[in-house]
C-alpha cells in the first residue's frame, strides 16, 4: 500500500561502458568538491565573533524589577502552572512594613527556583505572567559540574539593581497587545476557559 | 682503496647476515637477515659496475619476493613450533642435494683466479649498464632469453592450476 | 672536485630539509584544504591562518608519552617507522630540481646524483619502502596492525607491477633511465604526457596506491582497522609514519612532474631572453608549482572519493591496470615502429 506517490521502482541494471570506466563519474564528483572551494564558509568563529541573537531568543530567565527597583513578582504561581516541564517552584511570603521599596505587591516570592536542567525554554512562563515579572533573555545558561548548580534561585534570577536587563525588544506593541487580550488562557478563570458548548441536536 | 674497504664491509655483512638467516629461531628474523644479505650482494654488483643488475636485484628479490615471504610468515602461527620428524630417506636426499651444490660452488671458486686473469683485456667498464645489457640480451641471446620467459610462463600456469583446487 | 663534493653534501642536506619542511606544511595544507572543500574553516588558532600549526603538532608529537606494548618486538617496533622515514627521504636524491647554477664557470647541478639507473632506483626504493610498514605492523603484536601491514604489502606489490610497466613504455620513448636526461629531452620536445597519456593515468593511479593515500588508504583505514599498521604507535614514532606519508606524496608529485610534465622546463623558456642563473631559478620555481598542483590533486582526490573495498583494489590492480599497462607498451611499440623510430 503506497502512502505517497514518491516511491520509485528500482532494478539492478547492467552498467554501460561509460559507467564501467568510472572515470567520468570520478571527474564529476571531483568537480562537485572543487565547486565548494568557491563557497562561503558559514562558520562563526565563536569566541572572537558572536553571532547576533534573535530579539525573541529564549535563553536564561530574568526576574524583573520595576522602575523604582522593587521586584515585580507576586508569587501567583501562574508561571509554575503554565510550565510544561514543571521546572519552576516558589514559596510566597507577605510583605512586611518598610519593605515597600523591595517588593511591588503585598505578596512576594520568598523562594523562586527554576531547574535549568528541566526547563525546555518554551517561554510559556513569560507568556503566563500577568505582572511582567519573568522574561527569557538572550543569555545562554552556563554549564556546570553538578546538578545542584543548575537550580537557579533568586540570587541568579532577579536582575541586579545596577545591571538592569533590557527586555524592551521582547515587549513589542503586538506582544503587549496580546497580553491584554482576555481571551487567552492565562488571563481567564477556569469557568471562562472552558470551550463553549454549542447545541448540536 | 675505498672500494676495497667497501668490498670487505659488504662481504662481512653478507656472510654475517646469511649465517643469521640460518641460525635465527624466529622465521621473521630469518627473512629480515636474508633481505640484508640481498642488499649486501646488490652492493657487490654495484662495485662490479653492474648497476642494472644491482637495481633489479633489489626490486625483484628484496622488494617483491621477500615481501611475499614475509607476508606468508607473518600469517603463520609462530606459537606452534613442532617440527615434523623427517625420514632418513629425506635426510639423505637433502644431504646429497646440498653436497652437489657445494661441489659446484667449490668448482666456481677454484676457477675465479683464472677468470680474473682473463678480465682486463676484454673488460668494458660500461658493460653492466642497462643499454649494453639490453643489446646483448635482445641481439645475441634472444632465443635463450625468450625460452626463459616461456619457462616462467609455464611455471605461472602451473601455480595457477595447483591453486585451483576443484581442477587439480 | 673537493668543492663539488662539499656542494653535493650541502645539496643533500638541502633536499632533505626542503622535503621535511614541505611535508610539515603539507599536514597543515591537507587539513586546510579539507576544510575548504567541506565549507569549514580548518586550523586557524596557531598563528595567522593557523600557519604555526605544524610546529604545534610537532611539539605535541614529541612531548607525548612514548609507549611500546609489552608483547611487542621492541627493536623491530622502533626499526619500522625509522626505515619507513628513511626510504621516504631517499627518493629525493635522483630528482633534478633545476637545470644547474653556474658560479665562476663551474656548473652546480641541482640534482644530488644523476645515476643512469635513476628510474630503477626510484622503483627499488619504493619497493623496499613497504618493509617499514610491514615490520612496524607485525612487531606491534596487534591484529589490526598485522592486517594493516598485510594489506599494505599486498597493495604495494600489486601496484608496483603496473607502475613498472607504465614506466617501461616511458623508457621506450626516452631511451634512458636517467631522470636528468629525461628532463633535458623534454626541454627539446614536448612533455612526455603528450606521448604517454595512458601511461600517465596508470602511473598516477599507482602513485596514489603506493603512497597509501585515499582512495587506496586501506592499510590504515581508521573505520575498520582502528589505524592499521600504526594502531599501537604513539609519540614521534607515530609522527614518523604520518610524516613519511607526506614526504612520499611530495616526492611522487615531483617524480610525476619530472617524468611526464617536463620537469623544471616550461613552454617558451628560451624565448624569454633570460640568462643562465635567473632562468635556472625560475625553472626551479616552475617545478615546485607543478609539484604543488600534483599535491593539490592528491588532496582533492582524498577528500572526494570513498575508499576502495579490498577486492575492488585487487581487481583494479591486476585485472585493469596491468592489462592496460601491457596494452600501452604494445601501442607505444607499434606507433614507434610505424614512425620508424626503432632500429
Amino acid at each position: 500500500m503506497a502512502l505517497t506517490n514518491r516511491s520509485k521502482q528500482v532494478a539492478v541494471r547492467e552498467l554501460t561502458f561509460m559507467e564501467r570506466l568510472y572515470l567520468p563519474a570520478i571527474i564529476k564528483g571531483m568537480m562537485i568538491t572543487l565547486s565548494h572551494i568557491f563557497k562561503r564558509t558559514p562558520t562563526v568563529k565563536y569566541p572572537d565573533q558572536i553571532r547576533e541573537m534573535a530579539p525573541v531568543y529564549r535563553g536564561q530567565h530574568v526576574l524583573k524589577r520595576d522602575e523604582a527597583g522593587a521586584e515585580r513578582c507576586t508569587a501567583c504561581g501562574l508561571c509554575a502552572v503554565a510550565c510544561p516541564a514543571e521546572a519552576i517552584t516558589m514559596e510566597s511570603a507577605e510583605r512586611k512594613k518598610g519593605e515597600e521599596n523591595l517588593y511591588r505587591e503585598e505578596k512576594y516570592a520568598r523562594i523562586y527556583e527554576i531547574n535549568m536542567l528541566r526547563c525546555i525554554f518554551c517561554g510559556l512562563c513569560e507568556e503566563a505572567c500577568p505582572k511582567e515579572a519573568i522574561f527569557l533573555t538572550d543569555r545562554i545558561v552556563p554549564s556546570s559540574f553538578t546538578r545542584g548548580e543548575e537550580i537557579f534561585g533568586k540570587d541568579l534570577l532577579v536582575e541586579a539593581m545596577n545591571e538592569r536587563i533590557d527586555v524592551s525588544k521582547r515587549q513589542r506593541p503586538e506582544v503587549l497587545e496580546f497580553k491584554k487580550d482576555k481571551r487567552h488562557l492565562h488571563n481567564l478563570t477556569y469557568q471562562d476557559a472552558r470551550p463553549k458548548t454549542t447545541a448540536h441536536h | 682503496m675505498l672500494s676495497e674497504y667497501i668490498f670487505w664491509f659488504l662481504s662481512f655483512v653478507a656472510v654475517f647476515s646469511a649465517a643469521g638467516m640460518i641460525f635465527s629461531k624466529n622465521p621473521v628474523y630469518s627473512v629480515l637477515s636474508l633481505i640484508v644479505t640481498f642488499f649486501a650482494v646488490a652492493g657487490h654488483y654495484f662495485l662490479l659496475g653492474a648497476q642494472f643488475l644491482a637495481a633489479v636485484h633489489i626490486i625483484v628479490y628484496a622488494g617483491a619476493i621477500m615481501v611475499l615471504f614475509l607476508y606468508v610468515i607473518m600469517m603463520l602461527n609462530l606459537n606452534k613450533l613442532e617440527e615434523e620428524k623427517k625420514s632418513l630417506y629425506i635426510k639423505s636426499l637433502s644431504f646429497f642435494a646440498g653436497g652437489v651444490l657445494m661441489l659446484v660452488l667449490i668448482a666456481v671458486v677454484r676457477r675465479t683466479e683464472e677468470l680474473q686473469t682473463i678480465q682486463p683485456a676484454v673488460y668494458n667498464a660500461d658493460m653492466g649498464l642497462t643499454q649494453h645489457l639490453g643489446k646483448v640480451l635482445y641481439k645475441e641471446f634472444l632465443v635463450p632469453f625468450e625460452l626463459a620467459s616461456v619457462l616462467f610462463l609455464s611455471a605461472m600456469v602451473g601455480a595457477v592450476y595447483l591453486s585451483k583446487k576443484e581442477l587439480a | 672536485m673537493d668543492s663539488m663534493l662539499i656542494y653535493k653534501a650541502l645539496l643533500t642536506v638541502g633536499v632533505f630539509a626542503v622535503s621535511l619542511g614541505i611535508a610539515a606544511y603539507l599536514t597543515w595544507g591537507e587539513r586546510k584544504l579539507a576544510a575548504i572543500l567541506q565549507d569549514r574553516v580548518g586550523p586557524d588558532r596557531a598563528g595567522p591562518f593557523g600557519l604555526l600549526q605544524p610546529l604545534a603538532d610537532g611539539v605535541k608529537m614529541l612531548m607525548k608519552e612514548e609507549m611500546i606494548p609489552t608483547k611487542a618486538n621492541k627493536w623491530l617496533f622502533i626499526f619500522g617507522p625509522s626505515f619507513f622515514m628513511l626510504t621516504a627521504c631517499m627518493t629525493g636524491a635522483v630528482i633534478p630540481w633545476g637545470s644547474g647554477i653556474t658560479v665562476d664557470g663551474v656548473v652546480y647541478p641541482l640534482q644530488v646524483t644523476d645515476i643512469n639507473i635513476g628510474l630503477l632506483y626510484l622503483l627499488g626504493v619504493v619497493s623496499i619502502g613497504v618493509y617499514g610498514i610491514m615490520i612496524g605492523g607485525w612487531s606491534s603484536n596487534n591484529k589490526y596492525s598485522l592486517l594493516g601491514a598485510l594489506r599494505a604489502s599486498s597493495q604495494m606489490i600489486s601496484y608496483e607491477v603496473a607502475m613498472g610497466l607504465a614506466l617501461i613504455a616511458l623508457t621506450m620513448i626516452t631511451g634512458t633511465l636517467s631522470l636528468g636526461e629525461i628532463s633535458k629531452q623534454q626541454d627539446a620536445g614536448l612533455a612526455n604526457v603528450v606521448y604517454q597519456p595512458l601511461g600517465f593515468l596508470i602511473f598516477i593511479i599507482c602513485a596514489f596506491a603506493e603512497t597509501n593515500r585515499a582512495p587506496f588508504d586501506l592499510p590504515e583505514s581508521e573505520s575498520e582497522l582502528v589505524g592499521g599498521y600504526h594502531t599501537e604507535y604513539s609519540s614521534m614514532k607515530l609522527g614518523f609514519f604520518l610524516f613519511a606519508e607526506y614526504i612520499n606524496m611530495f616526492i611522487s608529485s615531483a617524480v610525476m612532474a619530472t617524468l611526464y610534465f617536463g620537469g623544471y622546463n616550461f613552454p617558451f623558456q628560451h624565448e624569454l631572453g633570460l640568462e643562465g642563473n635567473t632562468l635556472a631559478i625560475i625553472q626551479t620555481s616552475v617545478l615546485f608549482i607543478k609539484i604543488a598542483i600534483f599535491i593539490f590533486v592528491f588532496m582533492w582526490v582524498r577528500w572526494t572519493l570513498p575508499r576502495f573495498r579490498y577486492d575492488q583494489l585487487m581487481n583494479l590492480g591486476w585485472k585493469v591496470l596491468l592489462p592496460l599497462a601491457i596494452a600501452n607498451i604494445f601501442i607505444t611499440g607499434i606507433v614507434m615502429w610505424a614512425m620508424g623510430k626503432l632500429n
